[in-house]
């Protein structure tokens, strides 16, 4: 059965749109079909992270409103063939989504699809209320510092009370995605630790992505991070984080860089 | 703990712990708050509405708090009365009959 998930965090700036085209390539990996859908009305991104941002045609908003149809919007991934986009529309406002509109095309795309990641917009406005508005889980992208801990505190009660699911009385599955993550600061004392910021937020672990350069090296080629090199520490650390979406059961570690032989021998940084 | 005694044990480039018990306090208190929009305005008003039929109330002493816990959420309903609470005031009841 298809599943619908919110990646969301209150927040800007913390990895919601990395998160979700790495948890979407890392699924397709996995062999599930997948589509993730650009809800940042106007300040789209999720295309050029995903490299697909030349093969734009029509968008969400042009199905929403009966412009395009669904299959005219979708973009396949040129690397991963179950492994699809729908871009968000970069010249129209948020206001022209609205839920009933959202609710059609996601009914749609669930008898298309294993999965549907739903890259929220930072903020809680229309656009962020409406990503999460029909999720089956939700992934809380959060950074170990106060400010991102507190918005994601306050998404978490959203989730909790605006979603169809929370008004028809159901659970949203709910799990904390703790990005850009340094395990040595966090041992020194100088950042929130993992359980620090479990026991504030309550709710359970997905997955520790370290703060590492691959990151942005992913993203400047257009590639997500779990396909642009899938053996850097941040790959296997979002693999590890779909493997336990599809309901396996991984060991919660927080992926370390891998030195190659020259520059160990040099002791340089693996780049 | 205050902060002060935090930085003390913990050394001093350990802040941490700070943004731990800073956070905790904030949220501790806007957990208060933010339940009180939506759902929590609707119990107020309704819980407002049942015990004023028979208790005379000043609205603005009718607190609905809901605190999340990790397993358990409470729902804290807070109401003063004054002492002579069993007496309808008047005009209500000349109102209804």
């Amino acid at each position: 059965m298809a599943k619908v998930l919110v990646v969301t965090s209150g927040k800007g700036g913390v990895g919601k749109t990395t998160s979700t085209a790495a948890l979407g390539a890392a699924l397709a990996q996995g062999g599930q079909s997948v589509v993730v859908i650009d809800f940042d009305v106007g300040l789209r991104n999720l295309d050029l992270v995903m490299g697909a941002e030349r093969r734009v045609v029509f968008d969400l908003i042009n199905v929403v409103q009966g412009v395009a149809k669904l299959p005219q919007a979708l973009i396949r991934d040129k690397r991963l063939e179950n492994l699809w986009l729908l871009p968000a529309s970069q010249t129209r406002d948020k206001d022209a989504l609205t839920d009933e509109g959202v609710g059609r095309v996601i009914a749609e795309l669930r008898s298309r699809f294993d999965w549907i990641l739903c890259d929220s917009p930072a903020g809680i406005e229309r656009g962020a209320t409406l990503a999460m508005r029909y999720a089956d889980e939700a992934v809380i992208v959060t950074n170990p510092e106060v400010s991102s801990v507190r918005d994601s505190d306050r998404i978490i009660g959203m989730l909790d009370s605006k979603t169809v699911r929370a008004e028809r009385g159901e659970r949203v599955e709910k799990h904390v995605l703790i990005t850009r993550y340094d395990p040595a600061r966090a041992a020194r004392g100088e950042m929130l630790n993992i359980d620090d910021i479990l026991e504030i937020l309550a709710t359970p672990l997905l997955g520790i992505i370290p703060e590492s350069q691959d990151v942005l090296k992913a993203s400047n080629v257009g590639t997500p991070v779990t396909l642009n090199n899938a053996e850097s520490a941040p790959a296997r650390a979002y693999i590890d984080a779909a493997r336990r979406l599809m309901g396996e059961q991984v060991a919660m570690t927080v992926p370390a860089e891998r030195k190659g032989f020259m520059n160990r021998l040099l002791g340089r940084r693996a780049a | 703990m205050s902060m002060n005694l935090l930085r003390l044990f913990s050394g001093r480039n350990a802040s941490a712990p700070v943004a731990r018990e800073r956070l905790q306090i904030l949220l501790a208190h806007e957990r208060g708050l933010l339940g009180q929009s939506d759902l929590l305005a609707t119990l107020r008003e309704e819980i407002l509405a049942v015990v004023s039929k028979h208790v005379v109330l000043d609205p603005d002493k009718v607190m609905v708090k809901l605190e999340r816990g990790k397993t358990v959420s409470t729902l804290e309903v807070d109401i003063e009365v004054p002492n002579n609470f069993d007496k309808k005031a008047p005009t209500e009841k000349r109102m209804a009959g």
